[in-house]
């Protein structure tokens, strides 16, 4: 009811408003007065005002489109009901518009604001739908206005406004490809998202887009494998289908080393944390590895990347889905990628799919019968799950055959025969010829066997159906070709035959084997070739060609018998209709009869014709078909189809593991204990040496933590299993003593919290005792003004980090030794609540003094002010002093242009305030804070990049950059007046609580309920990749800026 | 063509080059960068889709004509995975065409229509066809074709899985699937595919989502919408899509709650001529039937659950619980569902409930033949056998039977040569038989082979695996529901030789 409600809401006027609009409507107008008659009822129903007859009008329509009819004339009658209070009619506009809106574009832009409306409903099932339909709506115009909306929603609270969002990225996407750049973008952003209602769509987006950024899942590996089982069916098939691609190019082949193929992960050491295991034993191999990596790989024993397991462990339930789609695709990702050891586990599932449909069963048999061909042992087990049945359709009935005969072996070939046998007598003479052909191939893979079936066949011979002997013709002959000496009444068996089979490609065969094994039946073939010449015109051609191929050789090896019947029959084959056979016979004419003109050629004519012939390999045809991706549409129809990406070939050697480490807790408890302790005993805190040289120090343990994390990435490249090992092997009175000194430091940091920060505006990083078990990272958050009425008290500051920035005024030069810099100093501006301080420092390096310092003729904006500095009446050659002035700037980034005044000289200056320094410090609870968060809009966003070097490894000298960029500051959450905000930092889609510091009741332990070690959930957890490549920080951990109210803008965090 | 490069407009510094740099930059590739259109001759442009698209840029360049000449799949970028949907009827009409994009000519189902009139049977039809510009998936049910266009590479089970899931969503909404019926409800089946998929990407494939969006239709719903004049469409906005189980509506609420669970076995065997077992397995399924208030959380266990062999859940089913306790612990969707399937590790030790005794012989002369068919029951565990139906798949050369039944009615159909044998229940003292003469085709041979029989059966009460439900418990909601179970033996794919 209350969504009802806040449709009518939202549309109650509008509708209204839109019927006598369209009155005036020129274009509308012209087409409803001229010669659109066909469906005036329905236009009058649709402008009536009942909704019942506008939903019988839009039913009708609806169903016209449902059959096919063109109902884009009544565009104009239906667009203006788009509006409708009515939700059910709305609903059908909506299906119309996703229909016409293409063709009738300028018509439908009538529509936009309606959507755009709905974009910004508080309802977020309104939002979504606006956003489908918006997308789906496929004119070009509208790009930048879909791109706009979809960023807003990739950064919407609701996981399911985000889903659409993702669904709407491809839709942009073909209908605008320069969007590309910014669609990544959203992309990534919500590849980060950790919903699983998101997840399957957005990586659908990503295949769609930009397949190729495989960079973009590293950070997201993990999440993906651990959240698929949740996700929705779907969903499942495209993430793992990516997945597949994705270890293919980031992992090892693990069959490269079959024979010592072994259960990967666990005990056995990683690349990255061998050096402390095995360091004495292979140096010289460390080295060489350095040096040669790929081939070291080859030598060494092949260990699973954890990672790599944890995909093939993740997706193994899913083999228990109801959906054959994801068993299919977890079968494929089995086979493309499991040790061979472990690929059987899929065959039962596949089995289980063989129950399902006709349609299901094609696919997985296709599938099943290329699998077999690699790993015949997989699926021998359920070799009777393949047998035949009579009502099995005929193509199920040839797949299964083909799967039957790719498991035949020596153990159970005699039941597949068994089994053939009764096929044979099937009533479907496809299947037959099928059966036959199977047979063929049995007896030429399995040498046991050949002369078994070889009878059979012949058995067959005598079968009352043409075609089944005309089959089984063939398949002998193929067969004979391999072994012709030992068969020679097989021959003659089947030389008989010729008075019987009409069948043409049965006759061309026989008469092929004669020809080709006549010195074998000497006796007969002359008589064949008698015969055949007698019924030589009768024939169909491949029979005559047969013929005349017979006839040449037999002139060749027995040209006293048969010189005058070949003459007969290349006379024949002269005068025939057919093109290629008078061209072959002239030709063999010319070849094998030797004449003056005949050249060098009927010398070798021999050789030609009696040549030896390689034996048909009768195979599979679905052999090789695996380097198709399984379950792919191009694997079924073995041709690539439009938009198929190539599986890739596994690396030579695995890249670098770490970009996958995401778990910033986690790594840091896995980093190499040795170099932790040892820093515990040097700088137990570093706070310890806080306060007096504040950039140099930070400097310091950026370093630090940089050289820390390297080591610790590297280790952690084992990733979790190899850490769960490790971990436990490690002794646990150690365990116990790191702990304890947690807590100590703990306490140590909350004895420490009272520093009044105001005290040190100008190092605030250094003054809350910053270390690196520090599990806050706090930054400020400030409310606007305008809406809570301001309780300024003159203390209160907001520091930005690190030094507050300095903007230049004056330049040396250009003041003639007057140097003026500004800085906003976040102090409250206490004449006046609404303006904001602006500290001015005025540096004289000029050898006279100058005077009379002040401010003239300011230029303003209309409705800024300005309060001036009192004029300064003298400053010293090589003084320095500062002054505060305040501008109300109006809540915009205007610059405020003065002139500045010496007694001597007259320059003109701006200040121009930065993003994020119109403030003013406010006191808010958790609770306000949440309440202000949650009525912010995506659309004030103001993004920054940072950029990290190689060296800028570890949280302090990220979150350092990061608050420098951001301008703020990590403040505590304390009582104290200073600024008493609470602090959010967003750790996917919860905002966490700062938890820890702050003892005014505020405080959420997330953390697994340990008092004492709360919930470390301040460092976003991708930092570790950060150095590698630079990211949009705030992009990915939504730090958003944003103006807003009256006077005094400030920054809030708000959630993506 | 000009071998030079020549200035085509004078007042831009633009120079088309001639042959020789095109070939110097064709075989580079160097020298070119992108534009989206680029004039190439004075009033010839060459030009992308984008250009092509943009309307009031082509007016404010003077174009009048646009050749196409872009082929294939690569040059669109066509990014859907179904692109449009059409069911067709046995006879080749299209009755119901959706696009989820822009609009796929129906001229393209000639294909389809074309691969169906050569298949004998409507089974027969590939599955996949490949055309110039599309790839056709279709599947085949309850009489209809449900034939959908893809252009570009997808999982071919992904569309068939989605598309069978259509056909349930009608049969679930409706009752049926049937062509009459989409006919009558044509427009909310047409809304039910724009909410089921999105851009060709499957959005809401839950019944008990898609429920809350469009209303089924219902006896007394339908009076009183046609007093009222509104539809199904759900007045109210889902929240099921909201939640954390997507496949259970909130707020349900019902005065009597109930759980039903139905073990439903299939034997599928294969025997040969003699009687032999060749191949048999047991196939199971348990079907639910929930009507149950609020959040329920039940865990259903068997008594010997080692009998499972291979499991497949519906999404609500813990897997964990299930490999570490072997118990079904799920939070069930609102009404009926397929709560799992299974298959009974039985290593071709399966009891074999029927037995026949056949003997069909064609005379040499050709013009006829004899069928002698008995059934009795063989291991049934003491209970009976119901519902027994023998089809015989007769060769095309049989013309007419002439039969007697000691008990039941046979049918012959001439068009499918199909024999049926409803038999009904199975007396142990009186068993049930078939004969009598067989007329063949005049002047036809003898039919070489022999038809195979299938049979259909039912046991009530029976799990013919000896699966048993343990006990079935509830947590999270108050009240105590009433539960029942109930087993069910049928014949699956059960097929005699003959």
């Amino acid at each position: 009811m209350s969504a009802n409600s806040a449709f009518n809401e939202e549309k109650g006027g509008s509708s209204n408003v839109g019927e006598p609009e369209y009155g005036h409507d020129p274009a509308s107008g012209g087409i409803f007065s001229s010669d659109y008659k066909r469906h005036d009822d329905l236009k009058e129903m649709l402008d009536s005002n009942k909704d019942s007859l506008k939903l019988e009008a839009m039913k009708r329509i609806v169903a016209m489109i449902a059959r096919g009819k063109n109902a884009s004339d009544l565009f104009p009658a239906v667009v203006k009901n788009v509006a409708c209070k009515n939700i059910e009619v709305k609903k059908l506009v909506y299906v119309y518009l996703v229909r016409y809106a293409e063709e009738q574009q300028d018509l439908a832009l009538l529509s936009i604001s309606t959507f755009q409306r709905g974009l910004k409903d508080p309802n977020q099932l309104i939002r979504a739908s606006a956003l489908r339909v918006l997308s789906s709506i496929r004119v070009t115009i509208i790009v930048p206005i879909m791109m706009l909306a979809i960023k807003e929603a990739a950064s919407d609270m609701s996981p399911y406004v985000r889903k659409t969002a993702a669904h709407a990225i491809p839709k942009l996407y073909s209908l605008d490809p320069d969007q590309k750049d910014c669609l990544i973008e959203v992309i990534e952003k919500l590849l980060a998202d950790k919903t699983t209602l998101v997840a399957g769509s957005v990586v659908m987006a990503f295949e769609e887009v930009c397949p190729e950024r495989i960079d973009l899942i590293h950070k997201n590996y993990r999440k993906l494998c651990n959240l698929l089982i949740d996700v929705e069916e779907w969903g499942q098939v495209v993430i793992i289908n990516m997945l597949t691609r994705y270890a293919r190019t980031q992992f090892l082949n693990p069959n490269m080393n079959e024979s010592l193929l072994e259960e990967g992960g666990g005990e056995k050491a990683f690349y990255g944390s061998d050096g402390d295991d095995d360091e004495e034993e292979d140096k010289d191999e460390k080295d060489k590895k350095k040096a040669e990596a790929p081939s070291v790989v080859k030598r060494k024993p092949y260990v699973m990347d954890p990672d790599h397991r944890l995909l093939l462990r993740n997706t193994k339930p899913l083999l228990q889905s109801r959906n054959a789609a994801v068993v299919m695709a977890v079968a494929q990702l089995y086979f493309h990628l499991a040790p061979k050891a472990e690929v059987g586990v899929i065959a039962k599932a596949l089995v289980r799919l063989m129950r399902s449909h006709s349609e299901v069963q094609y696919v997985v048999l296709q599938n099943v019968a290329t699998m077999s061909i690699k790993r015949r042992g997989m699926f021998e087990p359920y070799l009777k799950s393949f047998y035949i049945r009579s009502t099995d359709p005929t193509q199920i009935k040839v797949l299964k055959l083909e799967v039957l005969t790719n498991l035949a072996n020596e153990t159970n070939i005699s039941t597949i025969l068994r089994e053939f046998q009764t096929y044979i007598k099937s009533m479907d003479k496809d299947f037959v010829a099928a059966t036959i052909q199977a047979i063929g191939r049995c007896a030429t893979n399995i040498g046991e066997v050949r002369d078994t079936c070889l009878n059979g066949l012949v058995q067959l011979l005598s079968n009352r159906d043409e075609l089944v002997v005309a089959e089984s013709v063939v398949v002998i002959k193929k067969l004979l070709q391999m072994q012709p000496e030992q068969h020679s009444d097989i021959i003659k068996h089947m030389a008989k035959l010729t008075d019987n089979i009409q069948v043409p490609m049965a006759r061309a065969s026989i008469l092929w084997l004669i020809g080709e094994y006549c010195e074998h039946v000497p006796k007969i073939a002359p008589d064949v070739l008698r015969k055949m010449a007698k019924t030589f015109t009768n024939e169909e051609d491949i029979v005559k060609l047969q013929i005349i191929n017979l006839a040449a050789k037999l002139y060749l090896t027995n040209s006293k018998q048969t010189k005058l019947l070949t003459q007969y029959v290349l006379n024949l084959a002269k005068y025939d209709q057919n093109y290629d056979i008078r061209d072959r016979a002239r030709f063999i004419r010319q070849l094998i009869v030797p004449t003056d003109k005949s050249g060098a050629l009927s010398k070798y004519a021999k050789k030609l014709f009696l040549a030896l012939k390689p034996a048909p390999v009768l195979e599979s045809p679905f052999k090789d078909r695996d380097h198709f991706q399984l379950g792919s549409l191009s694997h079924l129809l073995n041709a690539k189809a439009g938009g198929y990406q190539e599986l890739p070939d596994w690396p030579e050697a695995a890249p670098d593991p770490s970009v996958r480490n995401v778990e910033v807790p986690e790594w840091t408890k896995c980093s190499s204990r040795e170099k932790r302790k040892e820093k515990k005993v040097e700088k137990p805190f570093y706070s310890d040496s806080e306060g007096e040289s504040g950039p140099t120090e930070s400097a310091d343990s950026a370093s630090d933590t940089a050289s820390d994390s390297e080591s610790g990435s590297e280790e952690s490249g084992s990733g979790s299993e190899s850490e769960e090992s490790d971990q436990q092997s490690e002794s646990g009175s150690e365990e116990d003593e790191e702990e304890e000194e947690r807590k100590k430091k703990k306490e140590k940091i909350k004895a420490k919290k009272p520093v009044p920060e105001s005290d040190r505006p100008c190092a605030p990083f250094h003054g809350n005792g910053y270390g690196k078990d520090i599990k806050t990272f706090p930054a400020v958050c400030l409310a606007d003004h305008a809406i809570f009425p301001l309780p300024v008290s003159t203390n209160q500051t907001i520091t930005p980090s690190g030094n507050l920035k300095t903007y230049e005024l004056l330049h040396r030069i250009t003041g003639e030794g007057l140097s003026v810099e500004y800085c906003f100093s976040r102090q409250p501006f206490s004449p006046d609540p609404h303006m904001v301080a602006v500290q001015i420092q005025f540096t004289n390096s000029a050898a006279s003094e100058a005077k009379n310092l002040h401010i003239e003729d300011a230029k303003l904006q209309s409705g800024m002010r300005m309060k001036e500095f009192p004029e300064i009446e003298t400053l010293p050659a090589g003084e320095t002093v500062s002054v505060v002035m305040g501008i109300d700037f109006c809540d915009s980034t205007q610059a405020a242009n003065f002139q500045l005044c010496t007694h001597t000289r007259k320059f003109f200056v701006s200040i121009q305030p930065p993003v994020g320094e119109l403030m003013m410090p406010i006191f808010m609870t958790e609770n306000e804070f949440k309440k202000e968060q949650g009525q912010l809009m995506g659309m004030n966003e103001i993004t920054e990049k940072v950029t990290l070097g190689e060296k800028c490894h570890g949280e302090h000298a990220v979150i350092q950059r990061v608050t420098t960029a951001a301008n703020l500051s990590r403040s505590s959450c304390s009582s104290s007046p200073v600024s008493g905000s609470q602090v959010r930092w967003e750790d996917g889609d919860q905002w966490q609580p700062c938890a820890g510091q702050c003892e005014n009741g505020d405080r959420h332990n997330v953390g697994q309920g340990h008092p004492s070690d709360p919930h470390p959930v301040m460092i976003p957890p991708t930092l570790d990749l950060l150095p590698l490549n630079p990211v949009n920080y705030f992009l990915s951990y939504g730090l958003v800026l944003s103006p807003s109210g009256q006077s005094a803008p400030v920054p809030h965090t708000v959630p993506p | 063509m000009s071998h030079e490069a020549v200035r085509v407009d004078p007042d831009m510094e633009y120079l088309t080059p001639g042959v020789v740099d095109l070939e110097q930059m064709f075989w580079t590739g160097l020298g070119a960068t992108y534009t989206h259109c680029n004039q190439v001759w004075p009033n010839l442009y060459i030009g992308d889709k984008k250009t092509a698209l943009e309307k009031p840029g082509l007016v404010e360049m003077g174009v009048t004509h646009i050749i196409n000449a872009a082929e294939g799949t690569w040059n669109n970028v066509s990014t859907e995975m179904i692109h449009s949907l059409f069911l067709v009827n046995p006879s080749g009409d299209i009755f119901l065409e959706k696009h989820w994009k822009s609009v796929v000519s129906r001229s393209v189902c000639d294909y389809f229509l074309e691969a169906r009139e050569k298949a004998l049977d409507p089974e027969d039809v590939p599955p996949v066809i490949s055309t110039p510009h599309h790839y056709l998936i279709s599947i085949y049910r309850d009489k209809l074709f449900f034939l959908s266009v893809i252009q570009t590479e997808v999982p071919p089970l992904f569309v068939i899985e989605f598309l069978h899931r259509v056909a349930e969503m009608i049969q679930d909404y409706f009752g049926e699937c049937s062509e009459t019926v989409i006919k009558d409800n044509v427009v909310m089946v047409y809304e039910l595919l724009e909410e089921m998929l999105d851009n060709g990407f499957p959005l809401a494939t839950e019944s008990n989502v898609l429920k809350e969006m469009i209303r089924p239709p219902t006896i007394l719903r339908s009076v009183v919408n046609t007093l009222t004049g509104s539809s199904n469409v759900g007045d109210k906005l889902p929240t099921g899509q909201l939640s954390t189980i997507p496949w259970r509506r909130a707020g349900v609420k019902y005065t009597n709650n109930e759980a039903y669970f139905d073990v439903v076995e299939e034997i599928d065997a294969i025997l040969d001529r003699t009687g032999t077992t060749v191949f048999a397995e047991i196939q199971g399924v348990v079907e639910a039937c929930v009507k149950l208030s609020g959040m329920p959380d039940l865990t259903l266990s068997f008594m010997n659950p080692r009998l499972l062999d291979d499991v497949s859940f519906h999404p609500c089913v813990r897997y964990k619980r299930w490999e570490s306790e072997r118990v079904l612990s799920f939070i069930p969707p609102d009404g009926n569902f397929t709560l799992m399937t299974y298959h009974v590790n039985a290593q071709n030790l399966v009891a074999i409930p029927v037995y026949v005794k056949h003997s069909i012989n064609f005379f040499e002369s050709g013009s006829g033949g004899r069928l002698d068919l008995t059934v009795g029951p063989k291991q049934t565990m003491g209970k009976t056998v119901e519902g027994v139906l023998v089809t015989v798949h007769m060769p095309k050369t049989v013309l007419s039977v002439s039969l007697n039944a000691t008990q039941g009615s046979y049918t012959y159909d001439n068009a499918t040569k199909v024999l049926v044998w409803d038999i009904g229940k199975l007396n142990p003292q009186k068993l049930p038989n078939l004969r009598g003469s067989l007329s063949l085709q005049t002047g036809a041979p003898k039919p070489e082979e022999n038809p195979s029989l299938n049979i259909d059966l039912k046991i009530q009460q029976l799990a013919i695996s000896g699966l048993k439900v343990n006990r079935l418990d509830m947590f999270g909601e108050k009240y105590k529901p009433f539960k029942g179970v109930k087993y069910i033996t049928k014949a699956g794919k059960f097929q005699v030789r003959m």
